[in-house]
């Protein structure tokens, strides 16, 4: 009696939630993310990739190269033909730099704005607008005090509104704020900076001669600099393979990062990088 | 078979009544004329039944208290043909526009499509009736004969070949085509339906009327051929709302540009089009101070009516009526009409609605319709200006770009770029670059030099040294013009004492518009000096150095 009642109750609820929850009692892995290349092969063999339908942080402090890995990221899921959105908190973004990063800059939109709570109202939009690849919100110049004042509801929002969709929202701060709503959070390190060998310093008296010539030929060349990331969070299970040899059924060895503590790539300038 | 024919009864009425659907129940009359000589020049025949007649004054008119009293609307009349032709050419592109409220289709190798005429006329009736209007069909082999039938008889009437005199025979002579002094003979001799007048010799009919008694004797017997006057289409769709009593506020005015919205896609569907551009002109009510000035030169001269207009320029086309009403409101609430509104008139330009099939391996984007209204809603919030995709200008000035209009690419191009794209990225592995993150606008700094090297830079209060540069990287040109650029460019590691930055209240020596932060303890600041790396000019021109962004 008790058992039919509840198949009573289940059906009715399922007939119910018919058209606007596909299989309420169906058990969901909210873990399971399909994960996209950030576009810097070691960053992919430290987290897998980025998730699909949640929420991922890059913070660091200024210099750290967070806007490298997030523009690496726009230039590949743009050069994939998905269509971006970029709303840039404190209008910092160098469309000429994103162009040398590979960004096809016809397929991103650049929202401008003057402050997070402009920043904040056209996420909103855009991640109810849907259909975009990923939506990037660069609040690293906005100051973390303010930042802080983001009511943690409000990123629960975004994360529940993120959530089943193919889009990838990408937060680029100083410190992380959306706290547990975030399925992915890596902090950014900068390491030394790397310069041409041939430093001016060397020769004062040389570059006083020769910057009366034109070309200043003992100049300095910045060339980039390392960044190490590491990971604060992550609910990402990395995915297993699922290739097996026909002849013996073993499984062959696939390149599925695993236990990689932190990621160190090179940040090249574009004039290194070509 | 040949021919249909669409008549609406009371065009005049039905017109009015598609404009505003309120007044669709119940007895209604339409005043004409000049004022304040109105006349009743239509009425529905729920008012003939109340009583009302042809001519009345509105003084007469108003004393029916059951009858709605309503002015003529020739821009209405207008629209509603307009929209009954595009009905028509969206069953046969050959169509005949006869009046106001006839017109003749040419039903020639529509059977595939529609089946048999019964099949047809009903199709012909349900678009029709889909534009707000209800219309007489008839189908006959002759295309006079198929318009006294649509005159005659009420709703859907077939006419087959060899049967036109028999079925014509009970009109009444009124349903001919001729002057009212002919009729008025036909009268007199007693000659009440088109079978009596058919039974008349044509010869003598000819004596004694002339040509016109032939043609009148030909078309009673369902004889008359000719051939059909084909219609031009257009491309230019328009509609428009004259208004009782002015609108000043939006919700109102949303309401009724909601509905010239639906009628125009509605007009777009029948043709199979979608709109591509939407120009709205509102007709202002002149000013309230005119009224006040009692000058005699002010008297005399009419006062002036002011227009505002807007223009609605869509990426790709659409024919959303709820859309194309959020885009417009969303446009109005930015700018709205500086006067009371007291005519909306609206035109479309039409263009071939867009292919909605997606590649099977293209990712799928925003929805274009969806993407226009969060780009409106958008562009209200951080200003038209601050929104789209970057368009990189082909100079050496710093910060060349342009700002251009987001739209999502067509299928070919999007599949020709991805080749591209894919193509380029095989041939050249990319590394991670380098970002400059930009200050804008360029804030100044303090720079101290030694042996032609900047050694320290001041920056909002806090002093750096610096550990590596790299310049100067010498940019200039546009000299001939007034906006002339020249500047030392600099790449600088800096190194900000961190008594520096904590005396100077900064969490970040970043960016300038960044507020102080003294709660958040800087993970490098806290600890010891905090580097970074800088790019900065010097403006010959200015004679001052900036600081242009920081590389991220």
């Amino acid at each position: 009696m008790a058992a039919s009642s509840l198949a009573t109750l289940r059906s009715k609820i399922e007939a119910d939630l018919r058209g606007r929850v596909a299989s309420p009692f169906a058990y969901r892995d909210r873990n399971a993310f399909e994960l996209v290349s950030t576009g810097i092969p070691e960053m992919d063999a430290l987290v897998g990739g980025l998730p699909r339908g949640a929420m991922t942080e890059i913070c660091g402090a200024p210099s750290s190269g967070r806007t490298s890995l997030l523009l690496s990221a726009l230039a590949s899921r743009t050069a994939e033909g998905e269509v971006c959105a970029l709303v840039d908190a404190r209008d910092s973004f160098d469309p000429l730099t994103a162009n040398a990063a590979g960004i096809v800059l016809e397929k991103l939109l650049w929202v401008r704005c003057q402050n997070i709570d402009q920043a904040l109202r056209a996420m909103d939009l855009l991640i109810q607008a849907g259909g975009f690849g990923m939506v990037a919100v660069d609040l690293s110049d906005v100051p973390t005090k303010t930042a802080r004042q983001v009511p943690l509801n409000a990123w629960f929002r975004f994360r529940r509104a993120i959530e089943d969709t193919p889009t990838i929202l990408l937060l680029l701060e100083q410190e992380p704020h959306a706290k547990t709503c975030a399925s992915l959070v890596l902090r950014l390190e900068a390491g030394e900076a790397k310069w041409a060998e041939t430093s001016p310093r060397v020769a004062p008296a040389l570059v006083r001669f020769f910057s009366e010539l034109p070309g200043y030929p003992f100049a300095n060349l910045l060339r980039g600099f390392a960044v190490r990331g590491d990971v604060l969070r992550s609910r990402i299970q990395m995915p297993q393979p699922r290739v097996i040899n026909i002849r013996d059924g073993t499984q062959p060895r696939v390149a599925v990062p695993q236990n990689v503590e932190h990621g160190i790539f090179e940040s090249q300038t574009i004039w290194r990088s070509r | 078979m040949g021919f249909a024919c669409v008549y609406i009864p009371d065009f005049l009425v039905q017109a009015v009544v598609r404009g505003q659907r309120a007044l669709g129940d119940g007895a209604l009359a339409l005043l004409g004329g000049a004022p304040p000589l109105w006349s009743v020049a239509a009425a529905n025949p729920a008012a003939f039944a109340a009583g009302i007649q042809l001519g009345m004054t509105k003084a007469q008119v108003t004393q029916f208290s059951n009858v709605q009293i309503c002015m003529r609307s020739e821009a209405q009349e207008k629209s509603a043909h307009a929209a009954l032709l595009d009905a028509a050419w969206s069953v046969s592109p050959r169509v005949e526009d006869i009046a106001l409220d006839t017109l003749v289709l040419d039903l020639e190798g529509l059977s595939g499509l529609f089946g048999s005429d019964e099949n047809i006329a009903q199709e012909l009736a349900r678009r029709i009736a889909a534009i707000g209007l209800a219309a007489r069909v008839a189908v006959a082999a002759n295309i006079e004969v198929a318009i006294h039938a649509a005159r005659g008889f009420p709703g859907i009437t077939i006419i087959p070949a060899g049967e036109e005199r028999r079925r014509l025979g009970a009109l009444p002579v009124g349903v001919l085509t001729t002057e009212a002094e002919t009729l008025e003979i036909l009268e007199r001799w007693g000659v009440e339906t088109l079978q009596a007048l058919a039974a008349l010799p044509v010869l003598q009919l000819s004596e004694r009327l002339g040509q016109e008694g032939v043609r009148l004797s030909e078309l009673a017997r369902g004889v008359r051929q000719r051939s059909l006057v084909l219609a031009q289409a257009s491309l230019s769709f328009a509609e428009e709302m004259e208004l009782d009593d002015a609108v000043e506020e939006l919700e109102p005015l949303s309401f009724l540009l909601g509905r010239l919205l639906d009628q125009l896609c509605a007009r777009l569907e029948a043709r199979a089009l979608a709109l591509r551009a939407l120009r709205i002109q509102f007709e202002l009510q002149p000013s309230f101070e005119k009224d006040f000035q009692t000058l005699q030169e002010d008297l005399r001269t009419k006062p002036e009516v002011k227009h505002f207009e807007k223009l609605l320029t869509l990426p790709v086309p659409m024919r959303n009526a709820k859309t194309l009403l959020k885009l417009l409101r969303l446009q109005l609430q930015g700018d709205p009409p500086p006067a009371p509104i007291q005519k909306i008139y609206m035109t479309a330009d039409a263009a071939a609605p867009r292919v909605a099939q997606n590649g099977l391996f293209v990712p799928s984007g925003p929805d274009p319709e969806k993407l226009e209204v969060t780009i409106a809603r958008l562009a209200k919030l951080v200003g038209e200006g601050n929104l789209g995709c970057a368009e990189l200008l082909d100079s050496h000035r710093p910060e060349s770009f342009r700002m251009k209009r987001f739209a999502v690419a067509n299928e070919q191009s999007k599949q020709s770029s991805n080749k591209e794209l894919k193509t380029k990225e095989r041939s050249e592995p990319r590394a991670s670059v380098t970002v400059l993150r930009v200050v804008r606008p360029a804030q100044a700094v303090r720079v101290e030099m030694r042996d032609g090297q900047p050694v320290k830079v001041y920056l909002r209060g806090m002093r750096g040294e610096v550990i590596a540069a790299s310049g100067p990287w010498r940019s200039t040109g546009d000299w001939w013009q007034e906006d002339a650029w020249h500047q030392d460019e600099w790449d600088l590691e800096i190194e900000f004492a961190a008594s520096s930055v904590v005396a100077a209240q900064h969490a970040a020596p970043v960016l300038p518009q960044q507020k102080h932060d003294q709660s958040q303890p800087n993970r490098q600041s806290g600890t010891g000096p905090q580097r970074g790396l800088y790019r900065i000019y010097y403006d010959t021109l200015r004679q001052e150095w900036f600081l242009r962004g920081v590389y991220d």
